[in-house]
């Protein structure tokens, strides 16, 4: 199939369709509204069905209706949209129900602004609503990423019934790119006999339900639920490098950060220094073993992120204080410049190239 | 090739339009390309702008601060951005609106009048297209024929009968732009 | 032998954890025998609510949700648009319907979504232990109005079938009770026709039915019974609202 020109929101869009997906429940947010304005349009051409909710605390109530009906569902929404979300989250991992919910990040706390921003980092990979339960958070950082990790966000979700969250921010959403939609990640959704179809007089009721009132009951369903994350810890963790077994100063940035990182890096590269990048595209499960192969002599490893300093506590989780962390970031909806970046670099290198 | 265009006006002149017909030319012929808006309330009467990246390597930050071509079509834009052209860069000015000449002496400066030409052609509509005209006579970083098919991709195949128009605005930009290259001795 | 009676296919044998005397348990029979005679047990999904009636999912012998609090009518709606041919309702309590989860109902109708709402109404949290709900009679006492609800400060009880009536998308809404045996077959003969709507796919339908809590009002359930004819029929008038037929 040959390349069209997409902005990220509509690229949401015409990702989840090609991924079967048919249901879509949303509120207007700027800026990720060209979401459900594409999928309004094009989700009744394939039979598929788009309400807009009077809330995101209702549509996010919804997927769980329907992903418990055995729908493959989407939601999106942007960071004080996904806030109100929280609660159906929750619902729907203790429920086990598989869904993706694609977060367009922009600048915090409260109403914040609207321009990009990657301030939920927490809410995305600690769980922001309540109870022991992580997400699969993918990370793209272009729009074919984008489409891809939607794609396959929909199979992850099956795979380990468990909600999938695309995590982008207001730049990824409003850019547009070249992309392709590779067939060959298309699966066929599987069976679900545990979905609510009707028993039909054939079966016992399914219940869809978070509810364990004997403390036993929920240990025993909290102990499967942590099984099933430490299985996505084993197989699911994602990520790109670049040159760490040979940098004196290593990268660690996501999403549309970790590009601009990369116009800093060919920046320094050019002066003679020696850096290099991890890029986590899975934020949980995050690739702390990546960090293991970093070179032992480097001066440090450089967190660079549109926030006050988040995923800088994976990496130091990572790295086990035996180098040396450093966090350069801007807030608000600013998105740094190469330029800032590699400044900070050369003032930790001190002139090592 | 590494080309970064930062395109700026109103909102309502054109100039997502014109940033997003050079990505698809590039596109089509083959270059990495990314196209960045600015967004929000600004894009409804105040300053509308985009980034435009054409290059030979995969686009790192889309965002462009190092400019090696701007093109203004409002004062507000000019005074904004003027200083991002990079030494040796194109500054390509609308003078139809903007009263002022670049106080820059490292760069190459166009001026078009370009909303007095659309209107001229009889379609104020095509003042984008005039200043496109121009930056790809002075650039040839796509060809006028990919910017032709882009047309189509872009504002869709039932404004095609728009073309002849968009067309003789684009030439009407080259031929200005061409009369003011600096001839290299 | 011949069987003169059995009990509805539509519930479950798990007991239920109903107070004694509280009317929960007539209206779960209800719903179910109307599930059963109209033919929809088998395709039936329901929604349990969180208040006394959570574990509904336990108690209906069909496919269920536990739904967060209030927002049963959301989740009934995804359910329904990803299963058009099957039969949802969502089962209600004041606190989970006229509080919490106003927005959700309010807009549920307002979409008309055909599906079937049961709304039970007696005038108090009874799950969380007997705290103030938005129909809280002025002047009864709860454990958060212990001064008995001021109607100055916390307004006057909520009227929700009265306000669902003037929603366009709302097209069956009656008010029943179930404090007599003429009031529960008319309250049956409510709900069976509420659920033919959705049946005839012709938009959304509510039942509110006004019901005791013995518990937490402090009577004996006979007393409640009385204490609902004589002061909650007076605000919470019975009576059909709305028909298909009326609706434009």
């Amino acid at each position: 199939m040959s390349k069209v020109l997409m902005k990220g929101n509509e690229a949401v869009g015409a990702a989840a369709i090609a991924a079967g997906c048919r249901y879509f429940f949303g509120y207007p947010i700027t800026p990720q509204s060209e979401v459900p304005e594409y999928l309004s349009r094009e989700l009744p051409k394939v039979g598929g069905v788009f309400v807009q909710a009077e809330s995101e605390v209702a549509a996010i109530n919804m997927v769980y209706g329907a992903a418990g009906a055995g729908g493959r569902v989407l939601t999106s929404s942007s960071s004080p949209g996904i806030a109100l979300k929280q609660e159906g989250i929750s619902y729907l991992a203790g429920a086990e129900l598989p869904c993706v919910i694609v977060d367009m990040m922009r600048g915090g706390p409260g109403l914040g602004s609207i321009q990009p921003s990657q301030t939920d980092y927490f809410l995305a990979t600690r769980g922001g609503g309540n109870g022991d339960y992580r997400l699969l958070v993918l990370a793209p950082s272009d729009v074919q990423e984008l489409v891809d990790l939607i794609m396959l966000g929909f199979d992850l979700a099956d795979e380990y019934r468990s909600p999938v969250m695309v995590l982008g921010d207001g730049m990824i959403g409003q850019m547009m790119e070249p992309v392709e939609f590779k067939e060959d990640l298309k699966r066929e959704a599987p069976e679900k006999p545990w979905a609510t179809t009707g028993t039909k007089g054939q079966r016992k009721p399914n219940i869809i339900n978070s509810l364990y009132l004997e403390a036993e009951l929920l240990e025993e369903h909290n102990i499967h639920l942590q099984e099933k994350y430490a299985k996505m810890r084993e197989k699911e963790v994602r990520v790109e490098t670049y040159n760490i077994e040979n940098a004196d100063l290593v990268f660690a940035a996501y999403g549309t950060t970790a590009r601009i990182v990369k116009t800093a890096i060919s920046k320094l590269e050019e002066e003679g220094y020696k850096v290099g990048l991890i890029r986590p595209i899975t934020l949980f499960p995050y690739p702390y073993d990546t960090f293991k192969n970093i070179n032992p002599n480097c001066k440090g490893v450089l967190t660079v992120e549109m926030n006050a300093g988040q995923m800088i506590d994976d990496v130091k989780i990572a790295v086990e204080g035996k180098i040396p962390t450093y966090f350069y970031g801007r807030t608000g909806g600013m998105v740094p410049g190469p330029a800032e970046i590699a400044d900070k670099a050369r003032e930790i290198l001190g002139g090592v190239r | 090739m590494d080309e970064r265009i930062i395109i700026a006006g109103f909102g309502g002149q054109g100039v997502m339009a014109i940033g997003q017909m050079l990505t698809y030319a590039g596109m089509i012929e083959g270059r990495k390309v990314s196209w960045l808006p600015s967004y929000g309330p600004e894009m409804r009467g105040g300053t509308a702008n985009c980034n435009v990246i054409i290059s030979d390597k995969p686009v790192g930050s889309p965002l462009v601060e190092e400019a090696t071509s701007v093109i203004v079509l409002n004062k507000p834009s000019l005074d904004k951005f003027e200083g991002n052209v990079v030494k040796g860069g194109n500054l390509f000015i609308n003078t139809s609106l903007i009263d002022r000449k670049s106080t820059r002496d490292d760069i190459n400066v166009y001026y078009i009048p370009a909303n007095d030409i659309a209107t001229e052609l009889g379609n104020p509509k095509v003042t984008n297209m005039v200043m496109l005209g121009a930056y790809l006579e002075v650039t040839k970083v796509v060809s006028i024929e990919s910017i032709y098919e882009a047309f189509g991709k872009v504002f869709g195949e039932t404004k095609m009968h728009l073309l002849p128009i968009n067309k003789e605005a684009i030439e009407r930009g080259a031929k200005l732009a061409r009369e003011q290259i600096k001839v290299e001795a | 032998m011949a069987v003169i009676f059995q009990k509805t296919r539509g519930l479950t044998d798990v007991p239920t954890h109903y107070c004694p005397g509280c009317t929960h348990g007539i209206i779960h029979r209800l719903v179910a025998e109307c599930l059963e005679e109209l033919g929809v047990l088998d395709d039936a999904i329901g929604v349990a609510p969180v208040g006394c009636s959570v574990m509904a999912y336990k108690y209906f012998n069909c496919d269920m949700h536990e739904a967060a609090h209030g927002r049963a009518p959301a989740v009934a709606t995804g359910i329904k648009r990803v299963r058009p041919d099957n039969f949802v309702f969502t089962y209600q309590g004041d606190g989970d319907l006229a509080s919490i989860g106003t927005a959700e109902i309010v807009h549920a109708a307002h979409r008309g979504e055909k599906i079937s709402t049961i709304f039970v109404n007696n005038a108090i949290y009874g799950m969380t232990g007997g705290q103030m709900a938005p129909t809280t009679l002025v002047g009864q006492k709860t454990t958060t109005s212990p001064y008995g609800r001021d109607k100055e400060t916390q307004g006057s009880p909520i009227r929700m079938s009265e306000l669902l009536a003037t929603i366009e998308g709302a097209v069956f809404v009656e008010r029943v009770a179930v404090d007599t045996p003429a009031n529960i077959r008319k309250a049956k003969k409510a709900i069976k026709e509420c659920f033919q709507v959705q049946i005839d796919k012709k938009g959304f339908g509510i039942v509110e039915v006004l019901s005791t809590c013995p518990t937490n009002w402090g009577l004996t359930p006979p007393e409640a019974l009385k204490w609902l004819q004589k002061n909650l029929m007076p605000y919470y008038p019975l009576g059909n609202f709305r028909r298909p037929e009326e609706v434009k």
